[in-house]
């Protein structure tokens, strides 16, 4: 089945990154309700503005091989990249898997992403590799919130 | 003698009556439709008496007085008495709603609304009052779930249930704790939609009238699948779905012994369930009127009313004899794979047509799409029973569910399907 690529089965046996540590300035819990499965993603900023550096993506997250991997290639691609570089990723993932598949996704943007691809021909199964970006928006959200 | 299976020629006939089930899925397999439990597929009779309806007596029934709204009346309240019959009630203890969600929230508001003395109920029974209590069950679909929730936050009630045992059954242990003279209803599922436990309705509302408590039954995993008659029953109250026994979207039935229904505040109000109207109040129409407030789902109830006899000519014995069947080819099939842990009662004998299970490392998610790859459709998730997983201790499960039209073939299919699975997450047990 090519929705399940060999790296997205590598990132969801062995994610990235995985556990929550501190410090971190923003958290954020998501559930995907149709399934239950969780996201709890924690963000460590060092600077501020765009050019603040994302330092550390810890999470703890629960579910699917898809939202597993997901999760496990955002800490991937984002630590020790700027928020503005971060903000650029998102946009792209979450083009690529609204796309109903038309958007291959960029490596050079989204570098593992791209193994998601298949995931925007099943709808269903969006929401599962998105839980984890909406985790990181809303824990970046907060943590420039608490910057201020 | 007992009822048998349907054979191999009276499946084909009957498989030929759904003409959903010859189309193809993900890129040209045949579909295999184990998820019926969530929603039936529709016979061709169906469809053509609700078509019917639209076609030659469409009108807003129970208002007006020209042909057409006569002739509609006439076709709406002819399917209650069908209706009726398929369950062996009377067709005035029938009540249509949109769907078991709603026929149980009726239930719910009507306790909320008597707490108030509104609703135009009378009595107290229908009272739901602070040191009141509602008890439910932990297998409950969130149905007959958050309703009470609700209502208890609404009333100051106290909502407590019956847990359930790690191998899917109701813990009665403590019941005599749970249900008290606090109790004022005990509303709790025939079958459930998750594990296939089939509880026992009768003791259980034996229990609840022994404490004055009312008992209401969800009766969504039931009515599909097994011949009912609820003057054997013992409850009080009972709701289900029409779309999950062959009838189309958009119709329920709320069923109430009658004297119930009549003390019984309404919920919905509005249009067509009035007796008389001032600008500072009015007053209901009797049973079931009252509870049907606004222009009536006729073309669902006279559809819903052609699945019951479609049913009926099947015979429900041997519907629930087929998915026995099958019920025990999956069992015995997915007890050959190790990697496999049922969830619910290892016993045929107390369970219905829903098989929910969990696979070795590998997320529902991930089981459910490997199935759909080859047009194996099954439901993933926690089947809106959150807490029944929660206390079963997995995130969520995989579930094959039946129905007449559902044969052999496709529970082997689900099996063969399935064996890809450790394969492809490489989660294969050394041999
Ligand atoms: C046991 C049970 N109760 C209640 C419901 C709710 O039915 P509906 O969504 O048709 O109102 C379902 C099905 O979804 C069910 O299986």
């Amino acid at each position: 089945m090519d929705l399940y690529q060999e790296l997205i089965l590598d990132h969801s046996k062995k994610p990235v990154n995985h556990g929550l540590r501190e410090p971190f300035e923003g958290e954020s819990h998501q559930v995907n309700p149709t399934c239950g499965d969780e996201v709890t993603l924690r963000v460590h900023l060092v600077g501020e503005g765009p050019e603040a550096v994302v330092e550390d993506v810890s999470y703890d997250s629960m579910g699917c091989s898809i939202s597993v991997a997901s999760a496990s290639i955002l800490a991937e691609e984002l630590t020790g990249g700027t928020v503005a570089h971060a903000r650029d990723t998102y946009e792209a993932m979450r083009a690529m898997l609204t796309s109903k598949g038309e958007d291959p996704g960029d490596e050079d943007v989204i570098g593992d992403g791209v193994a998601l691809s298949g995931v925007a021909k099943y709808p269903a199964r969006v929401k599962c590799a998105l839980l984890s970006w909406a985790a990181f928006t809303d824990a970046l959200y907060k943590a420039e919130g608490a910057q201020q | 003698m007992a009822a048998a299976p349907f054979t191999d020629e009276e499946l084909a006939r009957l498989r030929a009556d759904f003409p959903i089930l010859s189309r193809t899925v993900r890129g040209g397999h045949p579909l295999v439709y184990l998820d019926s439990g969530a929603t039936s597929h529709k016979p061709t009779v169906v469809l053509d008496a609700e078509r019917h309806f639209y076609e030659h007596t469409n009108a807003a029934v129970h208002r007006g007085a020209h042909q057409l709204s006569e002739e509609g009346t006439d076709a709406y309240e002819s399917a209650r008495e069908t209706i009726a019959r398929f369950i062996g009630a009377q067709a005035s203890e029938v009540v249509f709603t949109r769907n078991a969600t709603e026929a149980l929230n009726l239930v719910a508001y009507a306790f909320t609304n008597g707490a108030h003395g509104g609703g135009g109920g009378h009595g107290d029974r229908f009272a739901l009052r602070p040191g009141d209590e509602v008890l439910v069950t932990e297998m409950e679909h969130h149905a007959n779930l958050i309703p009470w929730q609700e209502a208890c936050r609404r009333t100051g009630a106290t909502l407590r249930w019956v847990p359930v045992t790690a191998d899917g059954r109701l813990d009665l242990t403590d019941l005599d704790s749970l249900l008290t003279e606090r109790t004022k209803v005990f509303a709790f599922t025939h079958v459930s939609n998750v594990l296939g436990t089939v509880n026992a309705v009768r003791e259980l509302a034996e229990r609840a009238h022994a404490v004055g408590a009312l008992a209401v039954l969800d009766a969504c995993q039931s009515v599909p699948h097994l011949p009912i008659d609820v003057t054997d029953l013992g409850v009080d109250l009972l709701a289900y779905s029409g779309h999950k026994m062959f009838g189309p979207l958009g119709v329920g039935v709320l069923w109430g012994r009658p004297e119930l229904l009549d003390e019984m505040p309404v919920f919905l109000t509005g249009g067509s369930m009035i007796e008389t109207v001032t600008m500072e109040s009015a007053t209901y129409a009797p049973v079931p009127q009252k509870f049907e407030a606004g222009v009536p789902v006729a073309a669902q109830a006279v559809g819903l009313a052609a699945a019951c006899d479609y049913l009926t000519a099947l015979g429900m014995d041997r519907v629930h004899a087929h998915e026995q069947m099958l019920t025990e080819r999956l069992l015995r099939g997915l007890a050959e794979r190790p990697w496999v842990t049922v969830l619910g009662p290892a016993d045929l004998r107390e369970r219905g047509g829903a098989v929910a299970f969990a696979v070795d490392g590998v997320h529902p998610h991930d089981v459910g799409q490997v199935l759909d790859d080859r047009g194996v459709e099954v439901r993933v998730g926690h089947h809106c029973a959150w807490p029944l997983h929660r206390t079963l201790r997995v995130p969520a499960s995989t579930r094959a569910s039946f129905a007449a039209y559902t044969t052999p073939g496709e529970v082997d299919a689900l099996l063969e399907a399935l064996d890809r699975v450790p394969a492809i997450f490489g989660t294969e047990v050394p041999a």
